[in-house]
């Protein structure tokens, strides 16, 4: 499977390192190159310094080709802006990203795009934690 | 109308001024609390602070009723984000998106963004315009049509000069409209007219055949 990760902070590094182990394509973009040293040592995918809300920036990451886009910035906007640009300008058959916000992401998840929010599940999370 | 504007920075202040002065309702919702009491102190009470991507402040701002919602915030991404929350979930009926990047107008117009206007675009049409050796210069976009207006110059020395409209290979779907002559009322160009240097040709085209309609206007 050929993936595109926008964005190594934590999660997108950690995300791209459990999929490069399991033999999977990918490639992780981010706009600042200093984020590429939480990548895992033995990172064997590409890493590329770019905005994954820029078509050509996509372009070069290989989104034409990819099977999955992954939206991971900090930037809840940001990462709409790119999924959205993922699905409907480039096709990628599976799309997924973060979005902070409980409200955006539902307003996008009723407009087609798979949103996670991190604030929701880690405050279910923890609340079934402290009620044990 | 009630119309609601997104970003108070240079741009978003002076919409709503010029929007006020016409007489309509307007908010603008800005994050920053120095610009937000700057405009309140300016223009009154119609400046809200707050995110203009979250739905409970658009709620809160009774977008629902709003004719008109404008995005004009420094990031493309924020004002696209602003008018997809503004149509998806409250039914405004015009959305305008500002953009920063000449690139993001098509992606906007395929996301559902009813009028983009971009800065970048704007600026560089106008300095264009003044610069007096550019060959072919954009006046005016009709988006829907796919159609553009555009100005040529003939160069005194082109190899056009002296031809007749009928006899220069002009593209599909382009027409020459006007012709201004220094010292001369505008002239309706017609098959038999004469190319003079220096005529400034004003003619509707394709975005496709800008080029064949420029080198056939100019010569080579």
């Amino acid at each position: 499977m050929k993936v595109v990760i926008m964005g190594c902070g934590r999660v997108g590094a950690r995300l791209a390192g459990l999929l490069d182990i399991e033999g999977h394509s990918v490639t992780i973009l981010d706009t600042d190159a200093h984020s590429f040293r939480r990548l895992p040592p033995d990172f064997s995918g590409t890493a590329l310094v770019g905005d994954g809300v820029d078509e050509e920036s996509l372009k070069k990451a290989g989104i034409e080709e990819a099977d999955v886009f992954v939206a991971l910035t900090q930037g809840d906007n940001r990462n709409v802006m790119a999924a959205q640009i993922a699905k409907h300008i480039f096709n990628v058959s599976k799309v997924v990203c973060r979005i902070y916000d409980p409200l955006r992401r539902e307003l996008y998840n009723s407009l087609g795009i798979e949103a996670f929010s991190p604030t929701t599940i880690f405050a279910q999370i923890l609340k079934e934690k402290l009620e044990r | 109308m009630y119309i609601i504007v997104v970003g108070g920075g240079k741009v978003g202040y002076y919409l709503a001024r010029a929007l006020l002065d016409e007489g309509h309702e307007i908010l603008v919702v800005e994050k920053d609390p120095d610009r937000n009491e700057f405009i309140c102190s300016e223009l009154g009470s119609v400046c809200i602070r707050g995110d203009g991507c979250e739905v409970a402040t658009l709620t809160e701002v009774g977008t629902g009723r709003a004719d008109m919602f404008i995005a004009v915030t420094g990031d493309d991404e924020d004002n696209l984000v602003a008018c997809q929350v503004a149509k998806h979930k409250f039914n405004v009926p015009r959305t305008i998106a500002r953009i920063s990047n000449p690139k993001n107008e098509a992606i906007f117009k395929k996301l559902g963004i009813d009028v983009t206007v971009s800065s970048t675009n704007i600026i560089l049409e106008n300095i264009e315009q003044e610069v007096p050796t550019h060959p072919l210069t954009h006046l005016l976009n009709i988006r829907d049509k796919g159609l553009e207006i555009v100005e040529v110059k003939i160069p005194p020395h082109s190899t056009t000069v002296g031809k007749a409209v009928k006899e220069l290979p002009l593209p599909q779907g382009s027409v020459l409209s006007l012709i201004i002559r220094s010292q001369q009322k505008p002239i309706v160009p017609t098959a038999d007219t004469i190319l003079q240097a220096e005529d400034q040709i004003i003619a509707a085209t394709t975005p496709e055949s800008e080029e064949a309609l420029r080198t056939a206007l100019r010569g080579f």
